[in-house]
């Protein structure tokens, strides 16, 4: 045995798709990141720190990966980070295997047997592989591969310690074999570790195949559909109505009020902290200072909804119903030069458009996640638009909300047929692991739904405090005037809508759901409401969008991108504007 | 049974994969997810106008491409549901 061994600094977990691994991170470092059932669900990478003897050791939740001969820029991540850890010699690999596909899981661990580093494995879903009737010799696999094996179930938090505390026993695979052989290699030991009892179909598996049979999946589908909306408007409402604007309207009003008073009701620090008072009152939405119209979108009007759609998306995600509504969408999805995982990063969009973008990673060509990234960023609002959009629009109810989304969907589907005619090469088709419903572990949800809560806490707020600052000194120093009168004749003429909406296309660049949130005191008409949505959705992506997307395409591709967002959010504009 | 298309293979019918009918590239892609000559596949259903196909290897249940299901060429197995696709 290797007598001198070096300290271990870092832990990789590198396993299949869906294995459970980023369960198992959280497991081991406390740290709160996103794991859901479909394959994909990570496709950057996180770090957190694991206490062990006395060492604190990193832990990376690598992309999963099927082989190390990688398809996707997700499963490219995964192969760099091991070829990284192994050059740097102090890493070790707990390898997380799924014990229900035993069989297509070694592929990857005879691989990571060949290279040049130590290997600890977990074997997960071992309760899973238990209950459909698969049991593993678990001694007789530790054997065979030469390494360590340790049954877990991630989800529970079984063997987790046991996996900590034998870390140091990992050591580099001794497994000898062909390249070629490999799968019979793989049969050999899975014939010798694997026994199959008599297998009880589940209901859930019944269920699957109902679900994705087009005669049955399809209206299931639209049910499923429909009712998510209904879902999270009505969670979104209630949360507004019963909690968070009472909160606003009979505690913090009072504070601040207060304050006002203190300030004598004027002053730039008044104007810049409580904003204007309408009536000698406060009007959350109207006021903007930073302590009321800055507190009040962020929180009492967005987070509501945001709360709704990550509970509702984190539902649907655990479940494992995400990659069969994929399959039933694929064929529509090539229409725009697309697959049916396409609907990933999409319904992310639809949360946030950070993510969303981050999700194309999944999609294998740089094609593919060219059209997927601009179709989100032109005709995806996120939540935090989305919910402004309903505050101001949802007293008209279909009249008022039909034509935003109507409009969005047909910019959706026409932008994404011209992009799949005019840009070169082909799209892959699907090519995806439909995993099995599980009833998602509330515990773990709720925990999912807090860390994105968190982010959006995190990202947004400073983000809408900026913007109102940004307004205020903008409308101080006569800026928004000026460049209400340079835009003129598109606004006024082209989109119908009165110059002071210039003020509101600024911010959107920085926050949707503040930009819609100005669009309150304007007094707009319904056909102007309309429109100022639209074109507030189309024209550019936010920010923080704008810096991912530029990551992920590159300068000369983004700027593509952001051509076509602004060319069409003008051309649909001015449709509107004719039509409505 | 003579060779046949996966695509052509009746929803519900077992069979075994004789050989996929691509490149290198195709190949590496189905035998990472198990897809590979000798093996059992149960093919549960396909989506309409040639749409993904739905299979079972084992314990994986897969979708994949009309175009990428036409290159596995499978042999179906004699009797309808032998080893049924549930049990």
């Amino acid at each position: 045995m290797n007598k001198k061994k070096n300290r271990i600094k870092r832990i990789l977990l590198i396993g299949n798709p869906n294995v459970g691994k980023s369960v198992i991170f959280s497991r081991l470092t406390g740290v709160g990141v996103i794991a859901s059932n479909y394959p994909g669900t990570t496709v950057e990478f996180s770090k957190g720190c694991v206490h062990y003897k006395n060492d604190k050791i990193e832990v990376i939740d690598v992309p999963g990966t099927y082989s190390l001969e990688p398809t996707s820029p997700a499963e490219e991540v995964a192969v760099d980070i091991l070829k990284n850890a192994i050059k740097k010699k102090d890493s070790v690999v707990i390898n997380v295997v799924d014990a229900t596909n035993l069989e297509r899981n070694l592929n990857l661990t005879l691989q990571l047997l060949k290279m040049d580093i130590p290997i600890i494995i977990a074997l997960n879903l071992w309760d899973e592989a238990h209950h459909i009737g698969i049991s593993i010799d678990t001694k007789k696999l530790q054997e065979l591969l030469g390494v360590v094996v340790i049954p877990t179930i991630a989800i529970t938090g079984e063997g987790i310690k046991e996996l900590i505390s034998r870390l140091d026993e990992a050591k580099k695979g001794s497994y000898q074999y062909e390249d070629k052989e490999r799968w019979h290699e793989i049969g050999k030991i899975v014939d010798q570790v694997q026994t199959i009892r008599h297998k009880h179909h589940t209901i859930f598996e019944k269920l699957s195949d109902l679900t994705i049979h087009p005669w049955t999946g399809i209206p299931i589908a639209s049910v499923i559909l429909i009712l998510i909306f209904v879902v999270i408007r009505f969670i979104g409402e209630s949360l507004i109505s019963y909690i968070f604007e009472p909160i606003f309207d009979y505690l913090w009003q009072p504070v601040v009020m207060q304050l006002s008073l203190l300030l004598n009701g004027k002053g730039i620090i008044h104007d810049i902290l409580v904003g204007e008072l309408i009536d000698g009152k406060i009007d959350f939405g109207q006021s903007f200072g930073l302590l009321t119209t800055g507190l009040y979108v962020p929180i009492a009007a967005v987070l509501p909804y945001v709360i709704a759609f990550y509970l509702v998306l984190s539902f649907l995600e655990d479940s494992g119903y995400l990659p069969r509504l994929a399959i039933l969408l694929d064929k529509a999805m090539h229409l725009v030069g697309l697959h049916g995982m396409a609907i990933v990063p999409m319904m992310l969009g639809l949360g946030c458009n950070v993510p969303g973008a981050l999700g194309t990673r999944v999609l294998e060509s740089k094609r593919e996640r060219f059209i997927a990234a601009t179709l989100m960023a032109i005709a995806i609002p996120c939540m935090a638009q989305l919910a402004m959009v309903f505050g101001l629009l949802g007293k008209y109810g279909v009249r008022g909300l039909g034509p935003v989304f109507l409009t969005l969907f047909i910019v959706w589907l026409i932008a994404g047929i011209l992009m799949n005619f005019t840009i070169k090469g082909e799209s892959p088709e699907i090519f995806v692991e439909i995993p099995p419903y599980r009833l998602p572990y509330f515990g773990a949800l709720l925990k999912k739904v807090w860390v994105r809560i968190r982010w959006f806490l995190h990202d947004a707020i400073p983000f809408v405090l900026l913007g109102v600052f940004i307004v205020n000194l903008l409308y101080s120093l006569g800026i928004i005037e000026f460049l209400g009168k340079i835009t003129a004749p598109v606004i006024i003429n082209l989109l119908g809508l009165p110059l002071k909406a210039v003020a509101a296309l600024i911010i959107g660049f920085l926050r949707k759901d503040l930009a819609v949130g100005m669009l309150l005191p304007l007094g707009l008409s319904l056909k102007q409401l309309i429109i100022a949505s639209v074109v507030l959705t189309m024209y550019f992506p936010c920010v923080a969008t704008f810096a991912i997307l530029f990551k992920e395409l590159g300068f000369i591709d983004m700027m593509k991108s952001a051509l076509i967002m602004i060319g069409s959010a003008l051309i649909v504009g001015s449709v509107l504007n004719l039509i409505l | 049974m003579k060779p046949i298309e996966l695509t052509k293979m009746q929803s519900g019918e077992n069979g075994k994969i004789i050989s996929i009918s691509g490149g290198y590239g195709i190949i590496k892609k189905l035998e990472a997810l198990g897809i590979r000559p000798g093996v059992d596949i149960a093919k549960i259903s396909s989506q309409l106008m040639k749409g993904p196909v739905i299979v079972k290897l084992g314990n994986t249940r897969l979708a994949l491409g009309f175009g990428m299901a036409r290159r596995i060429i499978v042999e179906p197995y004699d009797k309808k549901d032998s080893a049924g696709v549930y049990e």
